[in-house]
């Protein structure tokens, strides 16, 4: 590999348009002809249609058509639920496109308008009468299990859409009663709104004399919505073409195919136009889908001296009023198998049900289940600490899975691939400067301020994954990826991958592996994706798994291409194949550097093939597609310094040091990246974000006015620092980083605020840690002594 | 959100955009739209027709004469924060000016939209009120001119009539030995004020010879605290001296009108209200020597 390339903080190729506005999203896309579509979503969380009249908004300025449930009989199924986990008594409820009978949840669609203008659009939205019929609401999913809740769903009984459980290792039951020392604590994940600074929209655009679909749309995974859209819409897989332009972000929401991206398809099929939807900011919150909402009851039994012996948990994991695309693995798989983490734990067992509410569906979101297994066990552990009265980072140490670096087996059934725990913690509280932070931290006490040190160490699984493990889990697609590298005449290339990158920075990091492995500039390389196509298959971009499994299988089809290129050149320098040598984009006769063909040299005889050697196949090209062997496990350890105002409970991050081991670094400058936005999003949800219902479903925090996103000037400059670790089952040796700053911050942040709380007794808070919860939980200690 | 249709005026002149008001009396003054447009996007209002000033340049910018400052209602809070006259003379005005929002937010938004929308969390109506703020208004009935206490009426209403303009601000400037302050806590998704208090101070060898404080985000029209004022108004600014005299906040707070949300109760919102005006007060006590 060449040092210069791989490996390199090279500038993102993305950024310039990006960043100038020329990048080019589906709302910018105009073909002739383009109807809108606009939306009508229940105002109500649980409702009867008793009656919808739209013969005044059909007659609207502009209108074209409106279409409701009955217009779309036997021409839509319900959206799907794709992730179909086993041996967990999983009720997939119908998700109709166009609400049936009854809403479920604010936001729920009714009806659809078509109009010459999205503005005709929305003001016909108005015209339209529904006759609703109230019924009971529940949002909160332990109340949503409770006897006598509403019940959302005919013949789902307690709403319960899955009960999943993990038990791995020892008898639990044993471990708790032969402990010395048992910690509990419920901890509230709460519901997160992801955010992703483009909205979603649809643009479709059906070709009557052809029978051909266009799609463009905000996914993060083209290729699953083509396969999933031409099960609902009757379209035919070849003839359905799926494009991903320019993605302004996603976190997990926008890998489900939604009813809006289905009845986009279904008005463009029925009018023989192109019809484009754009959601606005507030449907965005109200139907693109939320993240998180657990309610975890969580306990830990250890020895007398600090080690663990078992974790028990049961979860309520609210799902919303439907199952969305993927969500039944995230709290399950994505979660419970997670509950070993860094740690060595001899049993383990936890109960989660996936309970129906009256909200908006829950799907991943940036980490998806890992945060919420990481922020349970690091609280765990932090309360084992402070009950056996050790520090942190001790207590953590005499817990740690000890180093290795080919296969650890844990009690879950996951088989992690390399890891130095104590290594990372051990690197973190030395840049850190732990030991005086501890002392500064004495001091201030002193002097009555409240500083607190928060540490969060963690693994998580991404990598996404072997394709015979996604069968396992009922996930129903595989979850490898491909990649075809193309060398032209002049020894450019073209590299088609499957994956969909929407912001990661794969375009460049993509390229750079091509330079490492057959020595061309980066700059020579186009990375081309989105386009189902004039791509291959691939199964999309999330779970950190795009350059940990799409950059593996470059790399392959990289090594295809440099055993053919060796051949045309020894045929090209007269000697045998086995004397060649390659090194840096050059092949030569071992011995004889000087005397060399360039890769280039070669794409440009391989494109003519005026001389080839008999026997091969005109052509630089090659294809791969790699399965992995095995998930990928980064890992690392956080720390976050927070100071509490005991005056009015405002908490101020005051520092923020993070030691992350993704392996091998492709581009530094990239990780850093992805390391400052994970950590950024973490923290959001430990100190300012939450979707808040009412008891009726309304979302009280249903914009930006109400919902706190984080900001550059709330926060510390966030110091990154890094150790390398291999995968010893990846080409490269890499692994993902883009959902591991989210799975770490938040305990991090949360720890150390209740750090800082401890000299004044209070022993937990409800996230996010907003100023008036830290002070009550502070007047509460002192009205109780 | 897409906005309801409606009629598009640009004024030239106040008279113009009076005459055309008077022509539309379901019309709205649209300034820096900072406020109005969001509240049209979300289809809570549907006014017939916006008549926007933003190019009347008479109504902007800031003149310092005679002890008075007068700030046109299209001075934008960017303007305001960074005016080395009122950083002089009215230092509580560009410091609450600064924390408006965004900079973007700043360099649309205007004082008079701000003023004339009199949102409770908004910034400048406790500012204007504490530092004694006279609107300039005109209308069908010729000019007149408000006071504060006057102006603000209660949540989002003012005595401005429907076919009246907001066309200037005028205030005192600091004297010597006065000094005024913003302190503010900032909601963290609109940065809009959950608590603001605005103090000015006069003092005398350290001692206080007059006080004013009004507090914002708190209930629905700017509140003054006149427990506060007359527990200064006498007293050395020593740090505990403003620190009991701000605990008196919470008499000029009506229970029944403190506001609350999903993010701050009323009953937090009145606790620790206290701590921003001692904030407010003590940078205002520090500004008057």
């Amino acid at each position: 590999m060449s040092a210069s390339t791989f490996g390199s903080g090279i500038r993102r190729r993305e950024d310039p348009r990006l960043i100038t506005g020329s990048a080019t999203y589906t709302d910018d896309i105009n073909l002739h002809g383009t109807l809108h579509a606009a939306m009508l979503r229940s105002p109500y969380a649980h409702a009867r249609i008793a009656g919808i009249d739209t013969s005044q908004a059909s007659q609207a300025p502009g209108v074209v058509a409106v279409y409701t449930a009955a217009d779309t009989e036997g021409e839509l199924a319900p959206a799907p639920c794709a992730w179909l986990l086993p041996n967990s008594e999983l009720k997939i409820a119908d998700f109709h496109c166009l609400a049936k009978e009854t809403v479920r949840y604010v936001g729920d669609i009714v009806a659809v308008v078509v109009a010459e203008s999205q503005y005709q659009a929305c003001d016909a939205l108005d015209l339209i009468e529904v006759d609703y019929e109230p019924l009971d609401t529940v949002v909160e999913p332990k109340q949503a299990a409770a006897t006598n809740a509403p019940q959302l769903h005919a013949g789902i009984e307690g709403n319960q859409a899955f009960h999943w459980t993990v038990t791995g290792g020892g008898d639990i039951g044993e471990a708790f009663e032969k402990a010395d020392v048992v910690v509990s604590e419920t901890i509230v994940q709460q519901r997160l709104i992801p955010n992703a600074m483009e909205p979603r929209a649809a643009l479709a655009s059906y070709k009557p004399a052809t029978g051909e679909l266009t799609l463009w749309s905000t996914t993060q995974n083209p290729h699953i919505v083509r396969f999933l859209c031409s099960l609902v819409t009757n379209v035919p897989e070849d003839r359905l073409r799926v494009i991903a332009p320019e993605v302004g972000g996603g976190f997990g929401s926008k890998i489900a195919v939604y009813p809006a991206d289905f009845i986009t398809v279904f008005c463009s099929k029925r009018l023989g136009v192109p019809v484009k939807w754009v959601e606005s900011r507030t449907e965005n919150y109200q139907a693109t889908t939320h993240g998180r909402d657990h309610i975890q009851e969580i306990e830990l039994a250890a020895t007398a001296d600090g080690k663990i012996t078992g974790i028990r948990a049961t979860v309520w994991a609210g799902m919303g009023a439907y199952l969305s695309t993927a969500a039944p693995g995230i709290p399950t798989i994505l979660h419970g198998l997670m509950l070993s983490g860094v740690y060595d734990i001899p049993a383990i067992h936890e109960d989660v049900y996936g309970i129906y509410t009256n909200t908006t569906p829950v799907e991943a979101y940036r980490g998806a289940g890992r945060p919420e297994a990481t922020f349970m066990l690091e609280r765990l552990v932090d309360l084992l600490a402070a009950k056996i009265g050790a520090d942190p980072a001790e207590i953590r140490r005499r817990n740690f899975i000890p180093k290795f670096d080919d296969g650890h087996d844990v009690v879950t059934g996951l088989t992690y691939d390399s890891g130095d725990y104590a290594g990372a913690l051990g690197k973190l509280l030395d840049e850190a400067g732990y030991a005086q932070l501890r002392a500064d931290q004495a001091a201030a006490r002193e002097n009555g301020r409240y500083i607190g040190l928060g540490l969060s160490t963690y693994v998580e699984i991404c990598g996404l994954g072997p394709s015979q493990v996604a069968g396992a889990i009922g996930f129903q697609g595989g979850l490898w990826e491909s990649a075809i590298l193309r060398f032209h005449p002049s020894g450019k290339v073209h590299v088609m991958i499957g994956a969909s990158p929407h912001g990661q920075g794969e375009e460049t990091t993509f390229a750079q592996i091509v330079a490492g492995e057959l020595g061309v500039s980066p700059d020579d390389v186009k990375v081309i994706h989105g386009d189902t196509d004039n791509t291959p298959m691939g199964w999309g971009t999330y779970g950190s798994r795009t350059t940990a499994v799409g950059g593996a299988a470059l790399a392959l089809a990289a090594r295809k291409i440099r055993e053919k290129a060796k051949i045309i050149a020894a045929h090209l320098l007269e000697a045998a194949v086995e004397d060649m040598d390659y090194e840096d984009g050059k092949f030569f006769v071992k011995g004889s550097p000087d005397s060399s063909k360039t890769i280039q040299d070669i794409a440009l005889m391989a494109n003519v093939a005026w001389n080839m050697p008999e026997g091969v196949e005109a052509g630089l090209e090659a294809t791969s597609f790699y399965d992995p062997p095995n998930f990928v496990f980064p890992y690392g350890a956080h720390l976050a310094v927070v100071e509490i105002d005991p005056e009015t409970g405002h908490v101020e991050l005051k520092r923020y040091v993070a030691v992350d081991d993704c392996g091998p670094q492709i581009n530094p400058v990239i990780v850093e990246g992805q390391v400052h936005g994970g950590i950024v999003q973490g923290i959001g949800q430990a100190l300012w974000e939450e979707a808040v219902y009412d008891e009726g479903g309304q979302l009280l925090t249903g914009s930006m006015l109400d919902y706190a996103i984080p900001r550059a000037d709330r926060l510390p400059d966030i110091e990154v620092h890094s150790t390398v670790t291999p995968s010893p089952h990846h080409p490269l040796g890499v692994k993902g980083i883009g959902e591991a700053g989210t799975i770490a911050s938040t305990a991090a942040v949360y720890n150390a605020v209740i750090d800082a709380l401890q000299p004044l007794g209070v022993e937990g808070v409800r996230m996010p840690l907003t100023p008036e919860r830290v002070w009550r939980s502070i007047q509460d200690v002192q009205e109780r002594n | 959100m897409y906005a309801p249709e409606f009629q598009y005026y640009r004024a030239a002149s106040v008279a113009e955009a009076a005459e055309l008001l008077s022509k539309n009396p379901d019309a709205k003054i649209l300034a820096g739209g900072h406020s109005l447009i969001p509240v049209l996007k979300l289809r809570l209002a549907a006014p017939s027709a916006l008549i926007d000033i933003g190019r009347i340049e008479v109504l902007r910018g800031i003149e310092c004469s005679s002890g008075t400052i007068r700030i046109g209602a299209l001075t934008t809070h960017a303007e305001l924060a960074a005016s080395a006259e009122l950083r002089a003379r009215a230092q509580a005005l560009a410091e609450a000016a600064g924390m408006i929002g965004d900079p973007a937010v700043r360099n649309r938004g205007t004082i008079g939209g701000n003023v004339a929308h009199a949102d409770p969390a908004s910034d400048l109506p406790q500012v204007l009120s504490c530092l004694g703020a006279e609107f300039l208004i005109t209308g069908p009935q010729g000019e007149r001119r408000l006071g504060a206490s006057e102006f603000f009426e209660g949540l989002m209403s003012t005595a401005l009539g429907e076919d009246e303009i907001l066309t200037a601000i005028e205030l005192p400037e600091a004297g010597a030995g006065e000094g005024s302050a913003y302190a503010k806590f900032a909601h963290p998704a609109s940065r809009y004020a959950v608590i603001g208090a605005a103090a000015k101070v006069a003092a005398n060898n350290g001692t206080c010879t007059a006080a004013s404080v009004v507090l914002g985000g708190l209930c629905p029209a700017p509140v003054r605290a006149e427990a506060v004022e007359r527990a200064l108004v006498g007293r050395s600014l020593t740090d505990e001296a403003i620190g009991s005299a701000s605990r008196a906040t919470a008499e000029s707070l009506d229970d029944d009108e403190v506001l609350g949300d999903v993010y701050a109760s009323a009953g937090y919102r009145k606790a620790v209200a206290p701590v921003w005006v001692r904030r407010a007060v003590t940078a205002a006590a520090s500004r008057s020597g």
